[in-house]
């Protein structure tokens, strides 16, 4: 994948620790002003391509661009990104002014001006009073701004985040990845974020890379990840999917009738796949795709009786496990509880599941 | 309510051993030089009578002042080439090695495994009019004659000096450049900072708390130390802890030896008094 455009460039990039491949020849190209994150669990070698922009680790092979210039031997120092480190790395000996100022000794600013250009990043992270108090006798999400804002005052082209939200606690996490969101939209700075929380990715990227063994599966927006996942791995990675075998049976015009376990034969839209007749896929539906009723209702292509084994009410949401004659795993449907909902019934009951091909997405990997 | 009472207690019966020690052995022995330094010396026995006389007579007397200065000159001498010595080694190890740490640490501290009087002796054979040094200068043809400054001076108290008291210098300044999280260096180094700027922003300062106490450490008993200076210092050498055991000793004037003590301890009290609180205002100019 290549794009004119692009901004940062990764070519053939590895990383080997010794004898551990920890980058394995990735390419990948982020535009100027993007949102792009880097998602995977720990261990993908998600953290080390950011530590590689950033300079920390050089490239085993491979070459870096960073707005068209090449970072091989260009030392952390004199490149133009700046990172927010997970742990925030705040200098304890600093007020939080010296901090945020950290960066501007390089370019011996008036003292007023170094002034008014930290008074203004302290408005921009909101917090304007605290420019006097200890570093150390910060909240965790105070510390994160700063961190923001001593990387930020430098207008950096790029910003490198590692998981800079992981330490802080669920409220004020998303607090906070709502307040990075318009931030970046604020300075129009390409930010590269690394992460495993997929929710946060979803929420806060324009592109994401799912990263896994040192590669990425998928670059794609939310939407697409979510909707369009091109393997099994990247499906069940990014929020829940039921999983169900087939047989593809016959295919017309990029649509595929495929004959799949339990659920019967199914039509779907397959694109330019490269399958025939005969092939074995894996057809994956989403838990909210599924409507769920007593009775077999009419309007919509498919529909499988099934029996409900478990529900879970969870406010705005309920979460259902039916299992289906021909299926090992039971299947997933989640619900919007719209209205005045119910106690849930008993369970153990006959209920109906109904979807259409739209719903479906065709997976090549068994 | 009770519960603190019982907590405080139980601070305190836990604190118990080392109160007794040290009221026992320093507020004790410090309360009898105090007094004593108030009597007279008469023959082999004491006049109790309070007088500042001995005091009177340390201020007047040049050799006195002059033994002190020189001592504080000697052992702040003494204490900064330490420092200076063994910065470097406690951040090579805190920062470049990886595995071993503890045997590297181990083994920095060899000296002060042996015998402070053995060591001193030790540099006695390399400083000497034919020690190690000498004889090797005039072996390969350097000199002509041995080099008489190396041993019996105040070059030859500092070295030995330094050399006996690196341990208790290296230990702190390793523990305190030790847990400088490296994620700040990386920080620094991101904001811009070259390596040179990076150390003097961030390490200096964050391992100056070890400095102190290695400084503290190193110059409040150097001070006062009078093995050395005998054995090595010769006559330029010699220190105010050497006349003070003299008082004590061959010219048995008691009185007068504990006041020298005394005033000894009350320099290096204000000495260390005004350091502490010039570090402190640096520190504050810096941030």
């Amino acid at each position: 994948m290549t794009q004119d455009n692009a901004f940062i460039s990764f070519r053939n990039v590895n990383k080997f620790f010794g004898k551990y491949q920890a980058i394995d020849d990735v390419s990948l190209d982020i535009s100027h002003g993007e949102f792009f994150s880097l998602l995977g669990s720990s261990g993908c070698g998600k953290t080390t391509l950011l530590r590689m922009l950033a300079g920390f680790e050089a490239v085993s092979s491979g070459e870096i661009y960073i707005d068209g210039q090449p970072m091989s031997g260009v030392p952390p120092h004199h490149r133009p990104v700046n990172m927010v480190f997970q742990n925030y790395a705040i200098f304890p000996h600093l007020n939080v002014r010296d901090n945020i100022a950290y960066g501007l000794r390089k370019q011996k600013l008036s003292r007023a001006k170094r002034n008014d250009m930290v008074d203004d990043m302290l408005e921009l992270i909101k917090l304007p009073e605290y420019g006097d108090h200890k570093a150390t006798q910060l909240s965790g999400g105070q510390r994160q701004r700063i961190a923001l804002a001593r990387a930020l005052i430098l207008k950096p082209k790029v910003l490198l985040l590692d998981e800079p939200l992981g330490a802080l606690d669920k409220q004020l996490r998303e607090q906070m990845q709502l307040e990075l969101r318009a931030l970046q939209k604020t300075v129009g700075i390409t930010f590269v974020f690394v992460t495993h929380d997929q929710e946060e990715a979803l929420t806060l990227s324009d592109r994401i890379a799912v990263m896994s063994e040192g590669r990425y599966l998928q670059v794609d927006t939310p939407t697409g990840l979510y909707e369009n996942p091109v393997s099994r791995e990247v499906a069940s990675f990014i929020g829940t999917m039921n999983f169900f075998d087939g047989t593809v049976t016959s295919i017309k015009d990029g649509n595929a009738v495929i004959k799949v376990d339990g659920l019967g034969e199914v039509s779907a839209p397959v694109g330019t796949m490269p399958l025939m007749a005969g092939n074995t896929v894996t057809v994956a539906i989403r838990p909210e795709k599924f409507l769920l009723t007593d009775d077999k209702p009419d309007g919509l292509q498919y529909s499988v009786k099934g029996q409900l084994n478990n529900a879970a009410y969870l406010g705005e949401r309920s979460h259902y496990y039916v299992s289906i004659e021909g299926v090992s795993q039971p299947t997933a449907v989640s619900t919007q509880n719209r209205g005045r909902t119910k106690e849930i019934e008993a369970q153990n009951r006959p209920v109906w599941l109904s979807w259409d091909s739209a719903a479906i997405v065709v997976l090549k990997d068994v | 309510m009770m519960l603190q009472k019982s907590e405080t207690l139980r601070a305190y019966s836990l604190l118990s051993p080392t109160l007794i020690i040290m009221a026992i052995g320093i507020l004790v022995p410090f309360g009898i030089l105090i007094v004593m330094s108030f009597w007279t010396q008469v023959g082999f026995g004491f006049d109790m009578t309070p007088t500042v006389a001995n005091y009177e007579m340390a201020t007047e007397r040049p050799i006195y002042g002059a033994l002190l200065k020189r001592s504080l000159w000697m052992s702040g001498m003494a204490t900064v080439t330490t420092v200076l010595l063994c910065y470097p080694m406690a951040y090579f190890v805190a920062f470049h090695v990886h595995r071993n740490k503890m045997l590297w640490i181990v083994l920095m501290t060899l000296p002060f495994w042996t015998s402070y009087l053995l060591r001193v002796f030790a540099w006695k054979v390399v400083l000497g009019y034919d020690g190690v040094i000498n004889s090797a200068l005039m072996n390969i043809g350097l000199i002509e004659k041995p080099l008489e400054f190396l041993l019996y001076s105040q070059a030859a108290v500092i070295i030995t000096l330094a050399h006996a008291w690196a341990a208790f210098a290296i230990l702190p300044m390793y523990v305190s450049l030790e847990k400088i999280d490296r994620s700040l260096l990386e920080a620094a180094t991101d904001l811009g900072d070259g390596p040179v700027m990076r150390f003097l922003r961030i390490t200096l300062p964050l391992s100056l708390p070890g400095v102190m106490s290695a400084t503290l450490l190193i110059f409040i008993p150097t001070t006062g130390d009078y093995i050395t200076p005998a054995l090595l210092g010769g006559p330029d050498g010699v220190m105010i802890g050497n006349l003070i055991q003299k008082q004590f000793g061959a010219v048995n004037n008691w009185p007068m030896g504990a006041t020298l003590a005394i005033i000894l301890m009350l320099s290096i009290a204000m000495i260390t008094l005004v350091f502490l609180f010039a570090t402190n205002f640096v520190r504050k100019r810096i941030s």
